[in-house]
């Protein structure tokens, strides 16, 4: 049965005012069902306090085949990660 | 919050009796349906519909954990929650005979839920207004629960009332099957009368135009023919039950049977 429903990715807000994050997926008939489902399977132990539910088919993802011309440039340039800065102690985590 | 409700010596013993009986019937209801949800764990449908049985399950027999405390604290004989649930033998239990009728489909247990979450809400609404102060703070934390219950399986009933040739036809057959057991939710005996006059719970007979209400729409909504006056089962709350119980109580108690006052 649940073949023919549609997957969802699903994504939770935790408590403390975070981003919405990817905790996985799952199979809804629709988009209230997939919230519905949301709560029950990914916020069983106070996860959450918001539910984004996007359909898996209307993501467009990188494709892992180009991960070379996308990701190494930033890569090799090393002057672009802020390393060579000393941070003062009274900023603290950053 | 008076003494005379704090203090289960000093009630007097027929009040205490009724109130103890009642509190059974609240917590009995929550651990029968509770376990017939459970019994879905690791074969629903689907996984999404198996968690969210399971975890309807939990949210029934912690509710039943409040109410069974709560009779064992009034009755003050030194019993606990656990072992009024586990060494009770079927006459003793008070819950609805809707209950405690078989899951057979995903109709039919789609169905009861609906018909009993429907009541649920009706009944913990008005004890949130209860005198005794304990009894409508379980109702207050139930209520949260039992709400999104109802969304639940209303929601459901709908889709699968208004849904395929097959679904329509088997939540008709479910429909046709459980209604027959409702109207016991609404009758009033002497122990709803004493509970009604001390002020601590609604007489069932008010709950029913509500439920009405709540049902009716739900199945118009659904395109299912609402089964009108139809002949009722009585006896649950009255401990007079079906072959069933004792199945669900065989399984239920063996553990605490074959090995008294085994702990986790």
């Amino acid at each position: 049965m649940s073949s023919e429903w549609p997957l969802w990715e699903i994504f939770i807000r935790g408590q403390h005012g975070l981003n919405h994050r990817h905790v996985g997926s799952l199979h809804a008939p629709d988009a209230e069902m997939a919230i519905r489902n949301a709560r029950d399977v990914y916020t069983r132990r106070n996860e959450g306090v918001s539910i984004w539910a996007v359909k898996s088919n209307d993501i467009v993802a990188s494709s892992p085949s180009e991960k070379g011309p996308l990701f190494e440039p930033s890569n090799s340039k090393v002057y672009r990660h802020p390393t060579f800065f000393d941070i003062p102690d009274e900023v603290g985590h950053m | 919050m008076t003494t005379r409700t704090q203090d289960p010596a000093a009630e007097p013993s027929a009040h205490r009796d009724a109130f103890v009986d009642w509190l059974q019937r609240m917590g009995d209801n929550c651990l029968i349906l509770g376990h017939r949800a459970s019994e879905w764990c690791g074969h629903s449908p689907a996984l999404e519909e198996d968690i969210a049985l399971a975890n309807q399950a939990l949210d029934l027999i912690g509710q039943c954990q409040f109410w069974l405390g709560l009779a064992a604290e009034v009755e003050g004989k030194g019993r606990t929650a656990d072992q009024i649930a586990y060494l009770r033998d079927a006459g003793a239990f008070r819950n609805a005979l809707l209950v405690e009728r078989p899951n057979v489909d995903f109709g039919q247990t789609l169905m009861r839920q609906f018909l009993f979450d429907a009541w649920h809400m009706e009944i913990l609404r008005k004890l949130k207004s209860s005198s005794d102060p304990r009894v409508a703070e379980i109702a207050a934390k139930a209520e949260k629960e039992v709400a999104y219950h109802l969304e639940r399986s209303a929601d459901l009933v709908i889709r699968l009332g208004d849904g395929s040739a097959e679904s329509r036809a088997r939540m008709e057959k479910a429909l046709k099957a459980l209604f027959p057991y409702t109207g016991e939710l609404f009758t009033d005996d002497a122990v709803d009368q004493a509970m009604a006059a001390a002020g601590i719970a609604p007489l069932p007979s008010s709950l029913k135009a509500g439920w009405d209400s709540t049902v009716s729409a739900v199945l118009e909504e659904a395109t299912l023919a609402h089964p009108g006056e139809v002949w009722q089962h009585k006896g649950g709350k009255r401990g007079v039950h079906s072959e069933h119980l004792g199945y669900i109580l065989a399984e239920m108690q063996f553990l605490q049977r074959a090995y008294p006052g085994a702990v986790w």
